[in-house]
């Protein structure tokens, strides 16, 4: 009975580590960044323009506006695309092609974002430069490869809840004399809309915090981009590439840049964990 | 005039299917373009030198080292931790406002950007438990990243378990734990591995994390306090300082077979399992 109560008790604590590990998280990452924060201003901080730290100015706005604009292209490509491969898996395909796939779909999700990122450089950089000029390196670039790579998430989850509606739905639309599109249409994707907005929400976070693949693609000169051919740079790839050397207040600034990135990241987990429960419950 | 409903049925699954099958076009694009080039220069040495000249020549052994001591680190602590997890939240508890937090906790960890996991292995292992750039920090900061994959997939598998299994095991008077260790891990261990594998998988594909936690050094590691540079990050390197587009296919090819095969072994363990569970 003591091993049975023992066990259990660990167990507990084990069960505890996601949590802690979260909590560990936040506190290391505030504790480095939170101070600068206060001492550059919040304000100047958020919306400041001029991004120079060896001058001491720590102003991330560019890089909010480059996250903004890369993610809201990637949305463009990979909800489209993520929603039609979705609805084929779970309506337009017999059994068998959906089962051959969907390890295909796993496999997208399993290449490294390194890889995306070196494609997107050899292939779309040259093709962008050569046919519709600019650097090539651009948020056009970015928002190509980020489509692409959150397409496994986007699917995944509206296919599951495509395939969790009861099937008198669909029954009744079709008896109803509506076609299979239009039951597609009108019937399933309304109902299924929650679980969809929840994945383009995920979709929307994994894009935002994708790091390699957009130092690789977007040519990171921090300037606000003024068109989809011009170079940009993230919250994440200001980490990313100025870590490596990065010292003192320069360091604690691109902890105060994860921090922000953190809160955005949790809102959009949390929104679409509201999101999903709702449809639940 | 009106377009008919067949007509706009007829365009609106010419539109879905071509959605469908340019995913898997640019999918492949992707691959094939890295192992066209990359297969060929993929020879024995390459896998048993270490790299040379800063990875200008020679092969990618250290890498390779590197990467395996780092997955091993990650996979040894998270799956404990995180199929121990699941068996609390699966079969010690009901649903409570503690199990839920729990959930919460695990959804937001999988959602937690890559590089806040760097920022963070950077400051907690590297500087304030002191272990430097190296195979530790790196991996303990791998483990935390696939710990949210080990649970959701062990808490599946396990729930996938019939509760008669449960009912027999505790009619036929075993205890709590004894359920657990000789009726439900051995049940779910398909499952579990296969999110092990998953975890693998990521491990082996992960970057940005590592730069700042295990370092990017080319020595062959001699201790869990060494730093190394996994395959991953050696080929990022590669293909961003420009050092040599030769050897960055090479690495990036290796890296894609390696991912082709630890995928297909998942797969196949998820195939079995429900072939099995079919009967």
């Amino acid at each position: 009975m003591i091993k049975e109560k023992f066990l259990e008790k660990s167990l507990f604590l084990v069960a505890l580590s996601s949590i802690s590990v979260l909590a560990l998280i936040a506190f290391f990452i505030f504790e480095q960044g939170v101070p600068l924060i206060w001492k550059a201003g919040p304000f100047s901080f958020l919306l400041g323009e001029r991004w120079f730290p060896s001058q001491g100015s720590f102003g991330i706005f560019p890089m909010i506006v480059g996250s903004f604009w890369v993610t809201i292209g990637a949305l463009i490509i990979g909800v489209p695309l993520g929603v039609a491969c979705a609805i084929f898996l779970c309506e337009l395909t017999p059994a068998a092609v959906s089962a051959a796939f969907r390890p295909m779909i796993q496999l997208l999700a399993a290449i490294p974002s390194v890889i995306f990122g070196f494609w997107g450089l050899i292939v779309l950089v040259p093709l962008i430069r050569n046919y519709l000029g600019g650097p090539g390196l651009s948020v056009l670039a970015g928002s190509l490869v980020l489509g692409i790579m959150i397409l496994p998430t986007i699917i995944s989850i509206s296919e599951d809840s495509l395939r969790a509606l009861p099937r008198t739905l669909k029954e009744g639309a079709l008896s109803l004399g509506a076609t299979h599109w239009q039951t597609i249409w009108r019937v399933l994707l309304p109902a299924a809309r929650s679980g969809i907005v929840a994945s383009i929400i995920l979709g929307m976070g994994r894009a935002i915090g994708e790091t390699m693949a957009m130092i690789m693609v977007l040519g990171n000169a921090v300037q606000m981009p003024d068109s989809i051919l011009s170079s940009t740079r993230t919250l994440t790839t200001n980490i990313g590439i100025e870590m490596g050397y990065a010292t003192g207040d320069h360091r604690q600034a691109l902890f105060a840049t994860g921090v922000v990135l953190f809160f955005i990241i949790m809102g959009l987990n949390t929104l679409a964990l509201v999101i999903s429960g709702r449809r639940r419950s | 005039m009106k377009i008919s409903r067949y007509a706009t049925q007829w365009a609106a699954k010419v539109i879905v299917w071509m959605g469908a099958f340019s995913t898997l076009a640019v999918m492949i694009w992707i691959l094939i373009q890295v192992l066209m080039e990359g297969l060929p220069l993929l020879h024995l040495d390459f896998f048993l030198d270490s790299p040379r000249q800063m990875g200008r020549s020679g092969g990618i052994f250290s890498t390779i080292i590197g990467t395996m001591a780092l997955t091993a680190v990650a996979i040894i602590i998270a799956t404990p931790l995180g199929v121990g997890t699941a068996v609390y939240l699966k079969e010690y508890t009901r649903e409570t406002r503690l199990t839920r937090l729990i959930r919460f906790g695990t959804d937001c960890l999988a959602g937690v950007p890559s590089i806040i996991f760097g920022l963070f292995g950077f400051v907690f292992f590297v500087i304030f438990l002191k272990m430097g750039w190296s195979i530790l920090s790196g991996g303990l900061t791998l483990a935390v990243m696939i710990l949210p994959t080990i649970i959701s997939t062990a808490e599946e598998a396990i729930k996938a378990i019939p509760r008669s299994y449960r009912e027999v095991s505790f009619a036929l008077g075993g205890t709590r734990w004894q359920t657990v260790a000789r009726v439900i891990l051995p049940n779910a261990l398909p499952g579990i591995l296969t999110g092990v594998l998953l975890g693998v998988g990521r491990s082996v594909g992960e970057t940005a994390p590592l730069i700042l936690t295990a370092g990017s050094s080319l020595l062959v590691p001699t201790s869990l306090f060494s730093p190394i540079r996994t395959m991953s990050v050696h080929f990022y390197i590669l293909a961003r300082e420009g050092i040599s587009m030769e050897m960055a296919y090479a690495t990036g090819a290796a890296l894609i077979l390696l991912i082709l095969t630890i995928n297909t072994l998942a797969n196949w363990l998820l195939w079995r399992y429900v072939r099995k569970k079919r009967g």
